[in-house]
């Protein structure tokens, strides 16, 4: 057994976290968020540190990283509650070409990626489809070579900043079947591609995108026809290992925070921090993210197992984690007393990016009824 | 025991139902957001049921209220709860008017009482400052007597709405050496009283609900004191006692259970059946229901006592800890219930664009981030538990 981050690994949390701390305080990130474009240096700046190219292979530009290295990036991202789309690009849309592109999409697209030239957005979610990954009503007809793309995609994170769109589509059978679905990149100022972009709560960017007669060659088919659905679950399973990172990194600094704040806050003449029922509520906290930690760095190590065990893995963090992270979101609020559900302070902010974690590729009852339907870890005779 | 309306209770539950029905504004029908509503949207509702002589079913007949039993009343917050109504804001009706007409003198409430009722009058609270939250007792505003007036100097904070008020209703220190809780008073302020500045306070939801509020050399007449000088303690305690009471919010989470109903059927579950078919979904609902109905029958208990004459004692501690905690579950279920439209945040559409998602779903992140407050305001969960042990318990 080993638990130790290569010197690599170690290098990016440090690179990483130095530049958030001078580059990416409240007050910058506050500033950021309220401007239309902030995002695009930030975004040269992770290029340079290497975080996009981290976990791409080497001959398409990459450092020939992994999963473990992602989990690193996203824990620092947690900790300083960035919002720049770094899971649907690297995770998401780099993973799908990494897994199923033709040499040729690899090669145009994983190169931008890792230079920072392309950011891609997963459109997945519909209206009607919840956390279902096989409720895909879009559809995908084959005209002539090519495909013509019509529907709706919801709450498509990261889409406002991206160039590019990975979509799923329906090439055959009904709303909710396995078979039948397809994956395609799309150029997101292809004609009929239109889009209306809002903040998501936590200061994230996301969008609504409507197809409307989206004609796309052959070439963007990502993978084979009909068959794109395993594809879309490894994908997912990644990005939620990493979102699970990411809350990780959340929940540590509500811990952090709100001992900080417990200490110096002073009621009844002393410090709250002297109070029993709030030194139990913070080890508490402490506890729970330790545990979130070991399932978050559970589910990255076993990404690369089986299909069943990988998916067991992911949604055993999801629910944990879902939980875990609602405690500690809840704790650190109530300990803060009022001034927790101001927006001056940053304890709020965690808060709400954990919540909308959870509300991301399946919240915790989905991550348990999958986990259910997996088998759990039984090994019955 | 007989938990059944009279026929009586009954015909009074059908008259108040049609009152509501005929005269509640068509236009505020629905709202949930706080934040979207005026001034006059806030009043409206106030300002019929105070021609109507309704304003305050729980004051004592002579003083304007209804004269309704305790189950009248019970029917009443029902009958609004179904109706969605936007009740009149607790500060007046609920807050200092029962501190005016039990402390107050006879001038006092000829002077306050009326516009408290008629909603002509917006009363904000002056209680909490930076340094005194749960300790409330540390608290550090100023009141220096100098002839018929005092000059009050401090902040206070947490003063919710205050950004409409007309009047509010202060704890200063008017005896830096007595005892903390014995050298306070209660003052009644005019908040366009020179010297008084309103400073809203950014929450977590975006939203502008609370303030903080300066007071720099603020000149209040002596007659706007209520009670004895440094006895305002003793008003205080009997206002918290009152706010604890109305804070269970039964008919209120009731109705919000319906309302979560109405979404988990129109939300596709994972399995791709109606949400509320959904066996995860139900098992939290219905422990949820149940919750509510111990906490009614609880707070059925607590108004019975009133009813004979016992007034709220430390048991409206129990009702605001099980009140709050159910208020804030449902809002988690509502915010589950949603799924993906949970994330897009209404406030940052600005004001003329339509919602994304279906209607009900922009306001479950805002109200569930919101809702954490419950917990924390007046007296926090864990200052309530204190009181129970104190109180009731004697340890």
């Amino acid at each position: 057994m080993n638990f130790d981050y290569t010197e690599e690994q170690n290098a990016i949390r440090d690179s990483l976290s130095k530049w958030a701390a001078q580059q990416y305080d409240f007050d910058k990130r506050r500033a950021a968020l309220a401007s239309e474009d902030a995002w695009k240096q930030n975004w040269a700046t992770f290029a340079e540190l290497g975080l996009l190219a981290a976990p791409l292979p080497e001959e398409f530009g990459g450092l020939g990283g992994g999963a473990i290295d992602v989990s690193v990036v996203a824990e620092e991202f947690g900790k300083a509650l960035i919002v720049e789309p770094y899971i649907p690009t690297v995770v998401l849309g780099a993973g799908a070409l990494k897994y199923a592109g033709s040499a040729a999409q690899k090669d145009e697209h994983l190169n931008a990626i890792a230079g920072g030239e392309r950011i891609i957005a997963f459109a997945q979610a519909e209206p009607k489809s919840r956390w279902a990954l096989n409720d895909v009503s879009t559809t995908a007809k084959k005209d002539g070579a090519g495909y013509v793309l019509n529907g709706q995609k919801a709450v498509v994170l990261g889409a406002p900043q991206a160039d590019h769109l990975l979509v799923s589509a329906r090439t055959a059978g009904g709303q909710r079947d396995a078979k039948g679905i397809s994956l395609f990149l799309v150029a997101k100022n292809a004609k009929g591609v239109s889009t209306r972009d809002y903040p998501t709560i936590d200061g994230t960017r996301a969008s609504e995108v409507y197809f409307e007669n989206v004609s796309v060659g052959a070439d963007a088919l990502v993978g084979g026809a009909d068959g794109a659905l395993p594809l879309i679950e490894r994908i997912v399973d990644e990005a939620n290992a990493a979102y699970c990172s990411e809350a990780v990194g959340c929940m540590r600094m509500m811990t952090d925070l709100t001992r900080e704040y417990a200490k110096t806050r002073k009621q009844f003449g002393r410090a709250i921090a002297e109070f029993q029922v709030l030194q139990h509520r913070m080890v508490d906290m402490f506890m729970a993210s330790e545990e979130s930690y070991s399932m978050a760095l559970r589910a990255t190590i076993k990404l690369g197992e089986s299909e069943q065990e990988r998916a067991k893995a992911v949604s055993a963090a999801k629910v944990s984690i879902g939980k875990l992270s609602r405690f500690v979101g809840q704790a650190a609020v109530q300990i803060h007393g009022g001034m927790g559900v101001t927006d001056e302070m940053r304890v709020g902010h965690y808060f709400k990016r954990v919540t909308m974690i959870d509300a991301t590729f399946g919240n915790v009852d989905y991550h348990l009824r999958r986990y259910i339907a997996l088998g759990g870890e039984a090994r019955a005779a | 025991m007989d938990l059944n309306f009279s026929p009586e209770e009954i015909a009074f539950r059908d008259e108040v139902r049609a009152f509501i029905e005929q005269n509640y504004p068509k236009h505020l029908k629905g709202k949930v957001l706080r934040e979207d509503l005026s001034k006059e949207d806030f009043l409206a509702w106030h300002k019929i049921l105070g021609k109507k002589g309704w304003s305050a079913p729980a004051w004592p007949k002579e003083y304007g209220g209804t004269g309704w039993t305790a189950t009248q009343r019970y029917i009443w917050l029902e009958e609004n709860a179904r109706a969605e109504t936007i009740p009149p804001l607790p500060f007046g009706v609920s807050m200092v008017g029962p501190v005016i007409y039990t402390f107050g003198t006879p001038e006092q409430k000829q002077r306050f009482l009326p516009g408290i009722l008629s909603g002509e009058v917006w009363w904000c609270q002056g209680y909490s400052e930076p340094g005194a939250g749960s300790d409330l007792a540390s608290l550090k505003t100023r009141a220096v007597r100098e002839g018929d007036h005092y000059i009050v100097n401090g902040q206070k904070t947490w003063t919710t709405l205050g950004q409409h008020a007309d009047w509010g209703f202060f704890l200063c220190r008017t005896d830096p050496n007595a005892k903390q809780q014995e050298g306070i008073s209660f003052l009644l302020i005019d908040m366009k009283s020179p010297g008084v500045t309103v400073r809203p306070i950014k929450l977590l939801d975006g939203g502008y609900e609370v303030n903080d509020v300066f007071l720099d050399n603020v000149k209040v007449p002596v007659d706007q004191r209520i009670y004895e000088e440094n006895k305002g303690w003793t008003c205080a305690k009997f206002l918290l006692a009152h706010e604890r009471a109305g804070i269970a919010g039964v008919a209120r989470s009731k109705r919000n259970v319906e309302r979560l109903k109405a979404i988990a059927k129109a939300e596709t579950g994972d399995d791709g059946k109606p949400l509320i078919e959904d066996d995860l979904f139900q098992r939290k609902l219905g422990e949820l229901e149940i919750d509510l109905a111990s906490l009614e029958m609880t707070e059925l208990r607590v108004l019975a006592r009133e009813q004979a004459g016992k007034g709220p004692g430390p048991e409206s501690s129990l009702l605001k800890v099980k009140g709050t905690e159910i208020q804030q579950r449902l809002t988690e279920l509502t915010l589950e219930a949603v799924g993906n439209y949970a994330q897009p945040f209404p406030r940052g559409l600005g004001s003329n664009e339509f919602a994304v998602g279906p209607d009900y779903a922009g306001a479950a992140a805002p109200v569930y981030f919101n809702w954490r407050k419950a917990s924390i305001y007046g007296g926090s969960n864990e200052i309530q538990r204190n009181i129970i042990a104190k109180m009731v318990l004697g340890l």
